[in-house]
């Protein structure tokens, strides 16, 4: 029998560790440790650097909770283009809130954080109960929210000295060698990957994306859940939000444009389904680190600016065709594996039964009388030779 | 997680109707399940059960009639409040998640949690493998679903319903896909089942099945409930006469037609899990049925034909000329046309006119000056919707606005327009009402008496057997038995596609 329909003999720590050397995560890290050492090498000040190793863990955060956000709607089977705008809206209300009132820095934030999550609220209104395509909605709410945020803020732009030194010490603070913010992600990223894994919630978005139809005669709340996805990727762009407004002093109204795309292309390189159903946040996290990394890097590299978006693009368009390619090699083999070895079921390859006109007339095999015993021998003989 | 089982009648339908649209699917349907009992819900294809279950499952609401779940008047709105109420279905086709692994599957929506409502994967793969070791099957718990048969999705299915833990289970055709082994453990786990007290409902067209398991059997026929009956009472015979209510030859009227030479010649067709080493002809004026059960290969071997899906190995060929694989152009121009099973979706723009829709194929005939014109179109189309007997008012009518009949008819004028010399047509009377089915029969007996020769595919037996001249069997992707037209009874077709005669095969797989 193949090794796929046996319950498994191998032990658990071998069983984990396969599934890590085939990973996706493991693939990307080991692509951004390279990147590293290759780049640090040619300039040693990239990593060691005065603020070479703060830049290097800092510059991905935001896009790390944009990414994980996004992976929590992609899973399933949409997608939220409005975090962009989103993130640029909270931003300016953190700086309008810091000039505007007194504020308390911890209430600003979780200002900021509920206007994304009101803002994603009306995403996922709109997709789980419109059922009309997350990519429609949210590719007009995102020029909806970048509308809003340009009539709000006009030519205004929120500078550095309006807001208070504390708050942006978050943005150059570090502890135990970790900027705040970076940590501020990984607790993010921690709690929601830890959901995901481990919660029924969790699981019935990945349910949910693998087969939506499936979901509905499973009897799961798949609108609700759609929902929560959607207002969880919009606080989590409303956190980004406040984090970009601390990491870098200033707001103006082009800020986080385009970044949607970005958030995106992090999580479909780690690994995220497109499609829904498969993919983790871990792998986008990491596909976010790469990307921002990688753009950081290629100057330094002596890759010209022109060059960079292409590079980033490839990998993109890489990472789908080698997803497509696995799966596909996967279910191959899941298929073939079914004419070889006998699976559990698989009654395998019946001759042609000649059918000869005396046997049509004759009535079906069991009687009413007929007991289970009667039942033709053969079934309990392959079952002895089964086993 | 475990009811309370009541004892006396778990489920009681009465006069139930429900219609989609213009489609009456019941018409005052009862069944009444006691509790400890297995009861048989027989009919042909069509009669009803399917959209009769899906009601207690709350897929779909009645339009009418009485619904008592464990005495008490119920009206599901979804699939989670029948589920909660203690009911578990089986559906025909296997309704899994392919990223998931196979327990997550078995458990999703209610896994077992433990502190801080954590999941504990440890607790739920054990008792999938212990719901595995009860079922009889190997399974490696932690496999994804993707890539398993349609036997092993129907276990995951059996597994998931009976860690459901449900008063009342009902099981639409679990056995279609089992071989005999399976359906012997499948039924030793029935029959404990009732044993501890719970409601079951089996459907099935395997009478011996039927005879073998159950004590009770509810016949429905065309929407309503015909009759009920202890098992001890009644025969196959009897059962049969109920089911059918007709003769056969009456609904489809086939016409000798004058075979001629060989139209279609398939050899060898082999796409590795799907099909294997399929050889069969065709000739003109000769409509060969390809019978066999949901998921045998038919449809995928027609669509191989075609040119829609890839195949490993083997050739087509059309008139002597080879048709290249993957390439339904040179398909539809060597003169194959191809009615597939769902004409909404695959086969008609619905949102498009009747003459649309009919000149659609052969838009690059009617041209002028590179344009079309809405005149062409009609002129085009307007013959062949006379000829067919489609009834619209006017040819611009938008076909989504059409009987299930009549759009079937727009469909196959669609493809006479190419004037094919071979018909491919999946399942040429699926939802469409008793009515109007026999006009499709009608027109397929008249096309091949023009000298058309027709593959048809259908999973309804009198179908196959009042309209081919020869039936082909297909079980698990391969051609099981080649029938002449007098030879087809519904017994020696239904063995080859259950395989059930053919007990040698088994041990060969194990040896």
């Amino acid at each position: 029998m193949s090794a796929d329909v046996q319950p498994s003999a191998v032990s658990p720590a071998s069983r984990v560790l396969r599934n890590l050397l085939r990973s996706r995560e493991l693939a990307v890290l080991i692509v951004i440790v390279v990147l590293v050492a290759v780049t640090t090498i040619k300039n040693d000040a990239f990593l060691f650097g005065s603020t070479g190793w703060r830049d290097l863990l800092l510059t991905p955060s935001m896009l790390v909770l944009l990414a994980v956000g996004q992976t929590c709607v992609l899973v399933t089977r949409n997608v939220d283009l409005s975090v962009g705008s989103t993130l640029g809206l909270t931003a300016y209300l953190t700086g309008r809130l810091f000039i505007d009132t007194n504020l308390p820095i911890v209430l600003v934030v979780l200002a900021g954080v509920l206007m994304g999550a009101a803002l994603g609220l009306v995403n996922g209104v709109l997709v789980a109960w419109g059922r009309v395509p997350a990519l429609v909605i949210t590719l007009g709410t995102m020029y909806i929210y970048r509308g809003a945020f340009l009539t709000w803020a006009g030519s205004d732009r929120i500078n550095s000295s309006d807001m208070p030194g504390a708050f942006k010490d978050l943005g150059t603070e570090s502890i135990l060698g970790i900027p705040v913010l970076t940590i501020v992600a990984v607790l993010v990223l921690a709690l929601v990957g830890y959901y995901l894994r481990t919660a029924r919630g969790g699981r019935e978005l990945y349910a949910i994306g693998s087969d939506p139809d499936a979901a509905e005669l499973y009897g799961l709340k798949v609108s609700r859940r759609i929902l929560a996805a959607f207002v969880l990727s919009g606080a989590l762009a409303g956190l980004a939000g406040v984090v970009s407004a601390a990491r870098f002093g200033t707001v103006s109204s082009s800020v986080g444009t385009g970044v949607e795309f970005e958030a995106v292309g992090a999580a479909v390189i780690g690994g995220v389904a497109i499609f829904g159903g498969s993919g983790t946040v871990w792998g986008a996290a990491l596909g976010a680190f790469l990307l921002v990394t990688i753009n950081r890097a290629l100057p330094v590299l002596g890759i010209s600016d022109f060059w960079q978006q292409a590079v980033v693009g490839a990998l993109i368009v890489g990472a789908i065709i080698l997803d497509r390619f696995l799966v596909s090699r996967q279910e191959k083999a899941l298929v073939a594996a079914r004419d070889t070895g006998p699976g559990s079921t698989s009654p395998g390859a019946p001759a042609l039964a000649p059918v000869v006109p005396s046997t049509s007339g004759s009535s079906p095999e069991s009687s009413p009388e007929s007991s289970p015993e009667s039942r033709p021998e053969s079934s309990t003989e392959s079952e002895e030779v089964t086993r | 997680m475990a009811q309370a089982l009541q004892a006396g009648t778990v489920l009681e339908l009465a006069d139930v109707s429900k219609s989609f649209g213009a489609v009456v699917a019941l018409r005052s349907s009862s069944l009444t399940v006691e509790a400890g009992s297995i009861h048989a819900l027989i009919g042909e294809n069509g009669a009803g059960k399917s959209t009769l279950i899906k009601i207690v499952a709350g897929v779909h609401r009645r339009d009418a009639g009485t619904f008592r779940f464990q005495g008490q008047d119920v009206d599901f709105t979804s699939t989670s409040e029948s589920k909660a109420a203690g009911i578990a279905v089986i559906y025909q086709e296997p309704t899994l998640f392919p990223d998931l692994s196979v327990t997550e599957n078995i458990f999703m929506g209610r896994q077992p949690v433990g502190r801080g409502r954590r999941i504990d994967y440890t607790a739920m793969y054990a008792e999938a493998e212990a719901l595995f070791t009860r079922l009889g099957v190997y399974i490696d718990p932690r496999r994804p679903a993707r890539g398993l048969s349609i036997a092993d999705q129907q276990i995951i299915e059996i597994a998931k319903a009976i860690s459901l833990d449900a008063a009342l289970l009902i099981m639409d055709e679990p056995t279609a896909a089992l071989s005999g082994v399976e359906v012997e453990r499948l039924f030793a786990v029935a029959r404990s089942l009732r044993d501890e007290g719970r409601g079951l409902v089996f459907i099935s067209h395997r009478f011996e099945e039927v005879f073998d398991l159950c004590d009770t059997v509810t016949v429905m026929r065309d929407g309503s409930y015909v009759s009920t009956k202890k098992i001890a009472d009644t025969d196959v015979d009897s059962l049969v006469a109920e089911m059918v209510g007709r003769e056969v030859s009456e609904l489809f009227p086939k016409t000798p037609a004058e075979i001629g030479e060989v139209v279609l010649d398939v050899q060898g067709l082999t796409t590795a899990g799907v099909f294997h080493d399929v050889s069969f002809q065709v000739r003109a004026g000769e409509i060969v049925g390809l019978a066999g059960l949901v998921g045998a290969g038919r449809s995928e071997i027609a669509r191989a034909v075609f040119g829609v899906d890839r195949y490993d190995a083997g050739s087509v060929q059309l008139l002597g000329e080879s048709v290249p694989a993957r390439n339904p152009r040179a398909a539809i121009k060597a003169g194959m046309a191809f009615v597939p099973e769902d004409r909404r979706k695959q086969g008609l723009v619905t949102e498009e006119s009747v003459a649309r829709n009919v000149a659609g194929v052969i838009r690059h005939g009617l041209t002028t000056a590179g344009l079309l014109t809405g005149r062409a179109e009609n002129r085009a189309a307007g013959p062949w919707a006379g000829r067919l007997e489609v009834k619209t008012n006017a040819l611009d009518m938008h076909a989504t606005t059409m009987s299930g009949g009549n759009q079937q008819k727009v469909v196959i004028a669609k493809w006479l327009a190419t004037e094919p010399k071979l018909l491919i047509i999946d399942e040429p009377t699926r939802g469409i009402d008793v009515g109007t089915k026999s006009e499709v029969h009608r027109l397929l007996s008249d096309l091949a008496g023009q000298g058309l020769a027709i593959l048809m595919i259908s999973s309804e037996l009198p179908e196959v057997l009042g309209m081919a001249d020869r039936v082909l069997v297909v079980c698990e992707g391969r051609i099981t038995a080649d029938i002449d037209r007098a030879d087809a009874t519904p017994e020696n077709v239904m063995r080859a596609a259950t395989n059930a005669a053919n007990p040698a095969a088994s041990k060969e797989v194990v040896a």
